[in-house]
């Protein structure tokens, strides 16, 4: 008996799905905040409308708000998925299975790309009748800024579960940190010039610097810069390949230290 | 196969084989290395030195291409909590993929008397039913080797003795190699064909049970177990 890729794939996507379907709170989880967010920031930008409107033109702050989110979300819903084998402590059952490890990477991927759209669209298409917003507008570049964004979420959430393999569940609180570290210097509300040349430092080596640089040159001046989109993919490419090296030396790291059956607190 | 964890030495040189069709016991104390000689042979853990060889082929090395006709039991790894136990008995049948899945697991719920419990999420299920659904998922793929750390641990007498005849039936049934941590020497008597003894992570003996309690001149295994130990602690 031999198994294919695609049947351990769709096994584990399987497995997430009634995990999913088991659980009403956590299908309503995944709307939610970006619903809420969207709204915050929807309320505060209509605000804005009034006193400055320079500063909210084109929806700029909710269009940011939405496309930070799917680098928040892609990253959240990958590691949490993974957090749901080491909570349940299923992980010593999946590493005993002919399942291997790019195999258990593309199957979080892959629902973390599920989970984010589910987030993601109710809340863009929410954004149209209640503040006349609709991020896609923007077009194609949309699709570039999500998939790099999303790219970005996916090499976080290497380094995560990677650290969560070797330290356990005593670094969980990293899922939640990791991203908002990286919030001031990405420039999602406010151009690179406002940060402090060392921060700008810093900045130019994030690719959602460029993604959210690249937003602002479409919403504000109509104007769209390919070349800020390669810049990120190209940093995203360097991401992923880190990510994943700190995956796997954390996970042959579990194999050494036996890791993987008591991968609790 | 040796295991260290910094200067502990957690197995010692520990080498033996196994022969098809055969039910073997682990017996041992607690931290004799029962369960990192179990771990390393399903690759959860990587021995410091030595080797392993399943079915021909160098494991360490070749570890997927022998995984699919192995499994394992051990009431320290859950199932995953939310889940049913059909939705769990399918998600792992498509990760050995089992082919005729829903055919298996139907035969595997009769045998394993789950057929009530299906539509029951795995945290809703008292110990001894979970044990039953975990062996059931141990059995989802046939494997030719399958390994079991404890698996009666906390189980009344009566479910005790149930496990084992089920796993003696699957073993005449499939001419499987059933390798069995415990340190239930009764449990071991009864049920395995030969036996292999470990104290601070080394084979201290081995054979089969009658062998070893003439060799000792005793009735039972623990006392067998119980000589062996008083041997130990005076080195």
């Amino acid at each position: 008996m031999n198994t294919s890729s695609y049947d351990r794939i769709s096994a584990l996507l399987l497995r997430y799905f009634f995990l999913l379907r088991s659980s009403w709170p956590r299908l309503l989880e995944i709307a939610y905040w970006p619903t809420v967010q969207m709204i915050i920031w929807g309320f505060t930008s209509l605000h804005f409308s009034q006193a400055s409107p320079e500063l909210t033109t084109g929806g700029i702050l909710i269009s940011a708000v939405l496309i930070w989110d799917s680098l928040f979300r892609s990253h959240i819903s990958y590691t949490l998925s993974f957090l749901e084998e080491m909570w349940s402590r299923n992980l010593a059952n999946l590493f005993v299975s002919p399942l291997r490890s790019w195999e258990l990477i593309l199957s979080l991927a892959t629902v973390s790309m599920i989970r984010t759209l589910i987030g993601m669209v109710p809340a863009a298409l929410l954004a149209i009748p209640f503040f006349g917003i609709s991020i896609f507008d923007l077009g194609l570049p949309l699709l570039g800024f999500f998939l790099n964004l999303v790219f970005t979420g996916w090499a976080i959430s290497q380094a995560v579960t990677g650290i969560l393999l070797r330290y356990g569940l005593g670094a969980e609180s990293l899922t939640w940190m990791l991203p908002f570290l990286l919030a001031p210097f990405s420039c999602i509300y406010y151009p690179l010039e406002t940060l402090p040349n060392w921060m700008q430092l810093i900045s130019k080596f994030l690719s959602t610097t460029y993604v959210f640089e690249g937003m602002r040159a479409l919403i504000l001046e109509d104007e769209w810069i390919p070349h800020l989109l390669w810049k990120a993919l190209a940093l995203n490419g360097i991401y992923f390949v880190v990510g994943l090296t700190l995956f796997c030396v954390a996970l042959r790291a579990a194999r050494r230290r036996g890791l993987l059956l008591q991968s609790g607190e | 196969m040796s295991k260290k964890f910094g200067s502990v030495s957690a197995v010692s040189e520990l080498s033996f084989s196994l022969s098809r069709s055969s039910i073997v016991g682990l017996l041992g104390g607690n931290g004799a290395g029962k369960t990192t000689t179990l771990s390393m042979i399903l690759g959860l853990l990587e021995p410091s030195a030595g080797s392993i060889q399943l079915f021909g082929q160098d494991f360490i090395k070749n570890r997927h291409a022998v995984l699919h006709r192995m499994n394992f039991c051990s009431p320290y790894v859950d199932l995953p909590q939310r889940l049913t136990v059909s939705e769990n008995l399918r998600v792992f049948a498509g990760l050995y993929g089992v082919k005729n899945a829903s055919e298996k697991i139907a035969h595997l719920a009769n045998d394993f008397r789950l057929v009530e419990l299906m539509n029951q999420p795995i945290r809703r299920l008292s110990s001894g039913q979970k044990t039953r659904v975990s062996l059931a998922k141990a059995l989802i793929n046939c494997p030719e080797f399958l390994l079991l750390d404890e698996p009666t641990a906390s189980l009344s007498p009566d479910v005790s003795h149930w496990v084992r005849s089920r796993l003696a039936d699957y073993r005449d049934r499939t001419g499987s190699t059933i390798l069995f941590a415990s340190h239930d020497m009764r449990e071991v008597e009864l049920l395995c064909d030969h036996i292999m003894i470990m104290s601070r992570g080394r084979l201290i003996e081995q054979g089969s049970p009658e062998e070893l309690k003439q060799h000792y001149g005793r009735d039972s295994l623990e006392d067998v177990f119980l000589e062996l130990s008083k041997g130990r602690e005076g080195e």
